[in-house]
């Protein structure tokens, strides 16, 4: 292999590595703070990329526009939904909560069936985004260049809210316990919708990142980045939003160097990640970052 | 008393749903739809159903012997999912006791439908599935299209004489039967039109619903070939070429008749111009007065340019519907007898004469697209 086939394919691993971190962030904050692994993420991050495909061509909003309106409908779309199927079963045993979420997930799927079509839409991906950059022989286009920025942009910001806000504060204590939380004037319900509101929007953004470089929107694209951000976020050690990036950058680079370095292999490359998954939880069950947390009784 | 209030409408209940499903005569013919209607394949198998309903609102009825019975469509959406399939085609034979089966588009999905249709003894014409192994050692399955060991020898043909092709790169969707036997015809083929070995330089695999192709076509840029194989699904194909084109890989790419979507153009865009690919019909080239009946009834319905499998929808519809006026009965192994001996047929998408496997030997067409439009460019004769 030469050395531009070599670079080639790192930019390559990081471009796809940094897509799976931006969408782990969001799994991995929500199930850090309520202990929740929410299976609608994927079909959230469906619902941004399709509200912003439509925000585009219905209603021809600018691209940044669509993608704003998109973020915020999506988070209040988020609330909504923790409100009406996470929140009934808040004190129930935690496996309900987890069968709700699944629930919400094949409901959501359905229903955007029915409501978009089944049909694959191909998404106007705005100039500015699907340019192509060349240094020397590696190529790459403009968005694969964004998605890296923002994701390190958030992974700060969001690093910033938990550790140094009073909200932040808040929703380390109800993570660590919400009675205990509740007893200390926290407002339990406030905190979880805050924290629904920064995944779905989280998920949001990273559907229309996703539909941006990959432009092309189903109803059920959800289904893999989400298996894929949530074998990320577990490799990272669940709970941890660094180490959400790392796992997601990781899962990307073993992705694209096994068809790299064993191109017979290609065809495997999905099982290769669960591969990983059962790995590092036989291995290294709270994660490469993951702190290790005695279960309350 | 709740409770006896509760066992009284109980029987009332059943009662009404006993009078309900009286036996009654059957008075329509049933034609199984078996189509993707969601998932990865779906925009395909829609573009079948259009030409199946538009047949059967031009020809709502079937005379069986002296009786004319009403068909009716119902309608089975198969997922795109193999195992869905399955499911979709027990349905179709079992609860919905359908006469005749017609789809799918997708050849794994009508594989999967194969044992099924061939245990209830209910035949099915298959529609643009063209891997051999869904008629092949199944008396039940038919269909009106040509298959992959032709469209494989029609593309290779095209690499060496039409592009001066003498190394080529495949690229496969591993997980779909379609893709994987037309590279190998194709590879054949290739092989020995150029008397190379190893003109083939590499297969490299994706698995159905990849988005990210980075990897691969990186490994296409070291091999530098001429030209580019790589039939497939037609949104993850038109992603791979789009991909190809931001590599800076400037081969030319060459498919199957899965592309003739316009999904495939609407993802790829730009990308996708001037690709070549394999299909079954050109509205360019009406080959009989079916065609015509078709083109226009199609034009006026939905004021656009049928796609090769819609019309190919069309067709099966009518062979299925010929075969029982000719079989005169709706006895499942009479309407098979019937099918099986379809001979000079007038099909919207040419003759249709089925051969001893049930496939009907028809020539190829070859496509471009052209300022975003699928264009015709030759006819390739199966001799």
């Amino acid at each position: 292999m030469t050395l531009s086939l070599l670079f080639q394919h790192i930019v390559n691993a990081l471009s796809l590595g940094s897509l799976y971190a931006l969408i782990a962030i969001g799994y991995t904050m929500v199930y850090g703070i309520l202990r929740l692994i929410n299976f609608a993420h994927g079909d959230v991050f469906m619902l941004g990329a399709y509200v912003a495909f439509y925000g585009i061509t219905l209603v021809s909003l600018p691209w940044w526009a669509a993608l704003l309106v998109s973020i915020a409908f999506t988070a209040l779309f988020g609330i909504g939904l923790e409100r009406v199927a996470y929140k009934p079963l808040r004190d129930s045993p935690r496996i309900s909560i987890m069968i709700s979420a699944i629930g919400a997930s094949f409901l959501l799927e359905s229903l955007a069936v029915l409501i978009f079509g089944g049909r694959p839409k191909g998404v106007p991906v705005p100039d500015v985004l699907s340019k192509v950059i060349h240094f020397g022989s590696v190529s790459m286009i403009t968005i694969s260049l964004i998605i890296p920025l923002f994701t390190f942009a958030l992974l700060g910001v969001l690093v910033w809210i938990v550790n140094k806000t009073k909200t932040g504060m808040a929703m380390r204590a109800v993570s660590t316990d919400i009675e205990a939380a509740r007893l200390m004037a926290v407002d339990v319900n406030k905190v979880v919708s805050f924290t629904f509101g920064i995944g779905s929007l989280l998920a949001a953004f990273g559907g229309i990142m996703w539909s941006f470089k990959y432009p092309q929107l189903n109803p059920l694209m959800g289904m893999m980045p989400g298996l894929k951000c949530f074998i990320a976020a577990v490799i990272g050690g669940i709970g941890s939003i660094g180490g959400a990036v790392m796992g997601g950058f990781l899962l990307g680079i073993i992705e694209i160097m096994i068809v790299a370095f064993l191109p017979t292999l290609s065809g495997y490359r999905d099982a290769f990640a669960f591969i990983l998954l059962i790995v590092v939880l036989l291995v290294k069950p709270t994660g490469l970052l993951g702190k290790r947390q005695a279960e309350k009784v | 008393m709740k409770k006896a209030v509760g066992c009284m409408l109980l029987v009332l209940g059943i009662a009404a749903l006993i009078v309900a499903c009286g036996p009654a005569a059957p008075k329509t013919v049933k034609f199984g739809v078996f189509e993707p209607l969601t998932g990865a394949n779906a925009g395909g198998g829609a573009l079948e159903v259009e030409g199946i309903k538009l047949a059967n609102e031009m020809y709502p009825t079937v005379k069986v012997g002296d009786k004319e019975y009403k068909i009716e469509l119902v309608i089975a959406d198969n997922k795109s999912d193999k195992v869905e399939a399955a499911n979709a085609a027990q349905r179709l034979v079992d609860k919905d006791k359908v006469n005749v089966v017609l789809g799918s588009w997708g050849s794994s999905l009508s594989m999967a439908a194969g044992p099924i249709v061939k245990n209830a003894k209910v035949s099915a014409i298959g529609l643009s599935c063209t891997n051999p192994l869904v008629t092949k050692g199944n008396e039940y399955y038919f269909r009106v299209c040509f298959i992959d060991p032709f469209q494989g020898t029609v593309m290779a043909n095209y690499a060496f004489k039409n592009l001066n092709a003498k190394k080529a790169v495949i690229i496969r969707e591993v997980s779909n039967d379609y893709s994987v036997g037309l590279a190998k015809f194709f590879a054949d083929s290739f092989k020995q039109l150029t008397g190379d070995e190893n003109a083939i330089l590499a297969e490299l695999n994706y698995n159905t619903g990849d988005t990210d192709f980075s990897a691969q076509l990186t490994e296409v840029k070291k091999f530098k070939p001429d030209v580019i194989f790589a039939p497939g699904n037609y949104t993850e194909s038109a992603l791979i070429i789009k991909q190809a084109k931001e590599l800076g890989i400037k081969t030319q790419f060459l498919g199957g008749d899965t592309w003739e979507t316009p999904e495939f153009i609407d993802v790829g865009k730009q990308a996708v111009e001037g690709v070549v690919f394999s299909t079954f019909f050109a509205t360019e080239t009406p080959i009989t007065d079916t065609s015509k009946v078709f083109l226009d009834a199609y034009r006026q319905k939905y004021n656009k340019e049928p796609a090769a499998v819609t019309a190919l929808g069309f067709d099966g519809y009518l062979v299925a519907r010929d075969a029982i006026q000719r079989a005169g009965s709706l006895d499942k192994e009479k309407v098979r007898a019937a099918i099986a001996v379809t001979k000079d047929f007038p099909g919207a998408t040419g003759m249709i004469t089925l051969n001893e496997d049930g496939d009907a030997v028809k020539s190829a067409v070859i496509k471009t697209i052209k300022d975003g439009k699928f264009t015709y460019m030759a006819t390739v004769q199966p001799y």
